[in-house]
């Protein structure tokens, strides 16, 4: 399955709405939402980039 | 057992005894005479340690006005002087297990409460709060600043001592505990909005008050005063955090917050399997709403031991439960929701006793854990008053800042170093 079809599948449902799952930035789904496009928001962000002397610590009081 | 867990069977004795604690108001008296290692020639003051020349504006405007309140100092100029010669002698109030907002300059002969805990055995202080704008603890030490420190002195404290030991007489103490519990199903956050909790305080304190036959002009002085501050159970809802978190303190193997706190120069904490050990790191400026004629460019970096409220569970971190703060510490009612939500994920558990309305009555985020903080990238979130950066102006606003995140980055390492991870 090309891309472009994959992404189609995914963004439209059997009564061709839109169905979107927002991931990271909320501003976008807030906007999607004002627009009465049907949206989830999940609230991630990437990993903590921590220093290595932390995140060897932390591997073993976790 | 391995070390995480028991890690977390410390973390769940200290948070357990911060949530079972007891906060009884059981007294007011001198600070020299009710303080236990409360010296002559000293002042207390919010945050880390600190000496003079480091000390913001603020933090000088205090010192300068409860210098000259002692009668230290006839002048300014006079007290400066001493203050640069090391005469008086700077130490935070939590070292002497205190607690003052904003500048939270204490001196000997300031009246202070005194806050029970019968469960864990602990005593905790504070100040009584003096209002808002130009008031000691942002920094303002002029006339009407000092006059109205004496007023509390002599007419407000012998109001308070009398219906205190009426209180203690008949009830072994008054329940702050409950207030702050009864305050956050009314719209409070007991740190920046006390509008319930110092009306649910005055409405106890009344019959008291009313019993200890006082002259009745000073009786109506001391309501009016009370009434017509909001800001009244500030203190009280601290001295009750403060007893708290002793609960939770010294617990060997916890890597709980136990105090969090900023002195306008640097904002430091203590842990509680790392004893009184500070790990401090530069304050940040708060971001907020600001009075009429001040603007950010005025604001100090964050001052005060008012962040114990956090620190036990409630204050910023029960943003959700009053949404009317934002009128005062500025964002919208969904931000404050936010903050609430977000403090879940840094904290070890959900307070058994203070609880959100809004949040069907889920526990407050309760128990900040520094694994927690490093693991997420969530710094905590407070709200706070804004002190003026020149002495002598006072209060200019009020908002909201987080705590660095470098300050658990350290408490980690020294963990580390006490508990022998290698």
């Amino acid at each position: 399955m090309s891309m472009d079809k994959r992404i189609h599948k995914l963004k439209v449902n059997d009564k061709n709405e839109l169905n979107i799952l927002n991931i990271g930035l909320e501003i976008f789904y807030n906007d999607l939402r004002k627009q009465g496009v049907n949206a989830i928001h999940v609230a991630w962000k990437p990993p903590v980039k921590l220093e290595k002397d932390i995140e060897d610590i932390l591997s073993k009081v976790m | 057992m391995s070390l995480a867990e028991e890690i977390e069977k410390a973390n769940e004795t200290a948070v357990n005894r911060m949530m079972e604690a007891q906060a009884l108001w059981v007294d007011i008296g001198e600070a020299r005479k009710i303080i236990p290692g409360f010296k002559d020639m000293m002042l207390t003051h919010a945050g880390p340690p600190i000496t003079w020349n480091k000390a913001s504006g603020p933090l000088r405007g205090a010192l300068i006005g409860a210098a000259i309140l002692e009668g230290w100092a006839n002048s300014p100029d006079e007290a400066i002087k001493l203050l640069e010669r090391g005469e008086i002698v700077l130490k935070p109030n939590h070292e002497l297990n205190a607690v003052g907002p904003m500048a939270g300059v204490i001196s000997p002969s300031m009246p202070v409460i005194v806050v029970k805990d019968p469960k864990y055995g602990n005593y905790a202080y504070s100040n009584l709060n003096e209002g808002i704008g130009k008031v000691l603890r942002y920094g303002a030490y002029d006339k009407s600043v000092l006059d109205r420190l004496k007023w509390m002195h002599d007419e407000l404290y012998p109001a308070l001592k009398a219906a205190v030991d009426l209180i203690v007489k008949e009830k072994g103490g008054l329940d702050l505990k409950s207030i702050i519990a009864q305050a956050l199903n009314m719209g409070d956050e007991c740190h920046n909005r006390h509008m319930a909790a110092t009306s649910l305080f005055i409405n106890e304190v009344m019959e008291y008050l009313i019993k200890a036959d006082l002259p009745k002009d000073q009786l109506l002085r001391v309501l009016s005063f009370m009434k017509n501050n909001t800001f009244t159970f500030l203190n009280f809802a601290m001295a009750a955090a403060k007893v708290f978190t002793l609960a939770g303190h010294n617990i060997k193997y916890s890597t709980i917050v136990t105090v969090m706190s900023r002195n306008g120069t640097e904002v430091g904490i203590w842990v509680s399997g790392l004893g009184n050990t500070w790990f401090t790191a530069p304050a940040p400026i708060p971001k907020g709403v600001f009075f009429p004629g001040f603007s950010q460019n005025d604001a100090n970096p964050d001052i005060g031991d008012s962040a114990i409220t956090e620190t036990a569970g409630f204050g910023g971190f029960a943003m959700a439960a009053a949404p009317a703060i934002i009128s005062w510490v500025g964002g919208t009612v969904d931000y404050a929701l936010e903050i609430t939500n977000k403090m879940y994920q840094i904290t070890h558990t959900k307070h058994r006793y203070f609880k959100i309305p809004y949040l069907s009555f889920q526990g407050t985020p309760v128990g900040i854990d520094i694994r927690k903080v490093l693991k997420t990238g969530i710094e905590p979130t407070l709200n706070t008053g804004i002190a003026h950066k020149e002495p002598g102006v006072g209060q200019i606003g009020a908002g909201i800042v987080s705590i660095p995140m470098d300050l658990f980055k350290q408490a980690l390492r020294k963990y580390a170093e006490v508990y022998g991870i290698t």
